[in-house]
């Protein structure tokens, strides 16, 4: 069994304090079924996408190690197929600690292994020195460096996009086209501010730009009203209409500060006017998270010395 | 005597019926409460009547009317269910019955503005878990209070209070009570919304019967209106909006008055009011009772004092 080193358990609980993630309730798992063959698992972590159909499951992103026997209960509740694929829409653990325990539990008669997809980017990530030791049996085994990666399974068309420097850099969003559901990973995260990371290259511009991808691919239906769902990294099923309510606020934010910066303002300078105010209630956790991610915006932004 | 003893039950279980109250039909909205802002639409900077906290009073104050056409997605976004009930309120109600039982199950309305169409269930049911997508319309649940439906809707998207930047989040929760006098309805509406407000908004519109009424399509198709880069978002940088004082020139209110505020919600406050020099004349809205501007009488505004 894996034991995880002291810096992962860190950057795991820095990363779920800095997301939002409510009390931890690691035993529930709870599944919404979205549109096609498409479903949203619902977890402490956040949420895991699961394509089902003949040819078998495909998962987007697999929680922690540990997660795997009640992620995997919930899978069989909807496939009893062998999971195939994996895609993971960015490094961290939250997103790839299952990527070995949750395909070996599920294909345990047949031994099959699941194809890990994922841009170099997170590879290079979990396989850097400088970060915290991820076991090699979870890095990605299919990993793509182009800008897009195309696939079919279970009689769908899935497009694998890469955002760069966004939530960090190697980001991807999944489209399924026939079910016209994206899963998006944290890039999106309603209801409360990005988690940007700017030590594994994340970015705010990065984010808004890869927000308006999202807004180029989906399609409301009626009146900016269902048509395609995005499932994000954490919390509840949207679809475009939430997503351009968030776009505009990082967008907003983002040219608030900006301006500040322009203006000559220290970090401290621009913590005092408080640019985010107005978007604390409705998006922030509570004071030391709003700072923080107000923090992060002003490092994004600040020229580079 | 045998007549009598079988009714008995007969009437029992039709008494349930009896209570309720026939919504159904073809209903044209008065505009004698709030015409200009329901119809033609409020002025900027008016947040009157409503009991904004700071944070809503600072969106709406950076709120940039260009964001309307400028983001195509918000040209047909529709007014929610708590809007509606203001906006081009023309609507119909119909009753879905389970056809076995003849039971109620629900109340079904259809708005002109958008095409909006709702349902309030009234057979019990629970509101879905937040991880659910939230809609316009929301998820609407009545129970009988006597011959009034009361009904509370929840998983709203975010939309707005008044169509001039003033935001209603999509933490809020919208209560209404219905009661109807021979061909008039009335609907008091209640928006909690812990993000914007300070206490609860409390509003009321009416309507009679209409049985000539023909709903038209109401059609909205997007289009890129003006050439500004993808993802340009217009916004007003924190005091850069130099329309907020408009409103208070234009009606001779100090401007104090016009931000709005619990306080400013009651009839205490005229006492701490200077300096309130309404015009002679009136000259803007003076007559306005119908819709899109009908009776109203613009002219254009009033040089700023």
């Amino acid at each position: 069994m894996f034991r995880r080193p002291a810096r992962l358990n860190k950057l795991i609980l820095t990363f779920l304090l800095a997301a939002g993630v409510p009390a931890l309730r690691a035993q529930e798992i709870r599944t919404l079924p979205v549109q096609g063959n498409v479903y949203m698992l619902v977890g402490a972590r956040g949420n895991t996408t699961v394509q089902v159909g003949n040819e078998g499951v495909l998962v987007v992103d697999t929680q922690l190690e540990q997660d795997a026997p009640r992620l995997l209960e919930a899978i069989r509740k909807i496939s009893d197929k062998p999971i195939v694929w994996i895609i993971n829409t960015h490094f961290h653990p939250e997103n790839t600690g299952g990527n070995e325990a949750l395909p070996r539990l599920a294909n345990a008669g047949t031994g099959a292994r699941a194809r890990v997809i994922a841009h170099e980017d997170v590879l290079n990530r979990m396989t850097a020195s400088t970060q915290p030791r991820f076991p090699e049996a979870t890095w990605p085994n299919d990993e793509f460096h182009t800008a897009q990666k195309d696939m079919a399974f279970n009689g769908e068309a899935i497009v694998i996009e890469h955002i760069s420097a966004a939530h960090t850099d190697g980001d991807s969003i999944v489209h399924f086209r026939r079910s016209d559901v994206l899963s998006v990973g944290d890039l999106f995260t309603p209801g409360r501010y990005p988690a940007i990371d700017l030590q594994n290259g994340g970015s705010v511009q990065g984010l808004i730009d890869g927000l308006n991808r999202i807004l180029k691919i989906a399609v409301p239906l009626k009146y900016q009203e269902g048509g395609t769902y995005v499932i994000p990294g954490n919390g509840r099923l949207c679809d475009e209409a939430d997503v351009v309510e968030y776009r505009d606020m990082v967008t907003i934010i983002r040219d608030r500060v900006q301006d500040l910066i322009r203006k000559g303002m220290t970090l401290e300078q621009v913590k005092a006017a408080r640019p985010t105010r107005d978007y604390d209630t409705e998006y922030g956790i509570d004071a030391r998270a709003n700072e923080a991610f107000l923090e992060t915006v002003y490092r994004s932004l600040s020229p580079k010395k | 005597m045998i007549v009598a003893l079988l009714l008995v039950p007969v009437l029992l279980f039709a008494a349930p019926a009896f209570a309720q109250i026939d919504f159904t039909g073809e209903w044209a909205p008065l505009y004698h409460e709030d015409a200009p802002e329901r119809g033609p639409g409020p002025e900027l900077g008016d947040y009157l009547e409503l009991p904004l906290n700071d944070a809503g009073r600072m969106r709406a104050d950076t709120w940039d009317a260009d964001r309307i056409s400028v983001v195509q997605e918000y040209q047909c976004r529709p007014h929610a269910s708590d809007y509606g009930l203001r906006g081009l309120g023309n609507l119909r109600i119909w009753r879905e019955v389970d056809q076995a039982t003849q039971r109620l199950i629900a109340f079904k309305m259809h708005f002109l503005a958008y095409d909006s169409e709702r349902t309030i269930y009234l057979d019990g049911r629970p509101h879905p878990p937040e991880y659910a997508a939230h809609t316009f319309q929301g998820f609407s649940t009545g129970v009988w209070e006597g011959n009034m439906l009361t009904i509370t809707t929840t998983h709203l998207k975010a939309n707005y209070m008044r169509r001039n930047g003033v935001p209603r989040s999509e933490k809020a929760r919208l209560t209404e009570h219905w009661t109807r006098h021979a061909d008039y309805l009335t609907i008091v509406s209640v928006i909690e919304d812990p993000a914007f407000l300070t206490e609860p908004l409390v509003r009321s519109d009416n309507w009679y019967i209409d049985p000539g009424q023909r709903l038209a399509i109401f059609g909205c198709e997007y289009a890129a209106e003006v050439p500004l880069p993808e993802g340009t978002v217009p916004h007003w940088l924190p005091g850069t909006n130099a329309n907020l004082t408009e409103f208070a020139n234009w009606y001779g209110l100090p401007f104090e008055v016009t931000r709005g505020g619990a306080e400013t919600l009651y009839p205490e406050y005229r006492s701490k009011i200077r300096n309130y020099n309404p015009p002679a004349v009136c000259t803007r809205y003076c007559t306005c009772t119908g819709i899109i501007g009908g009776g109203c009488n613009v002219p254009p505004p009033r040089p700023p004092q």
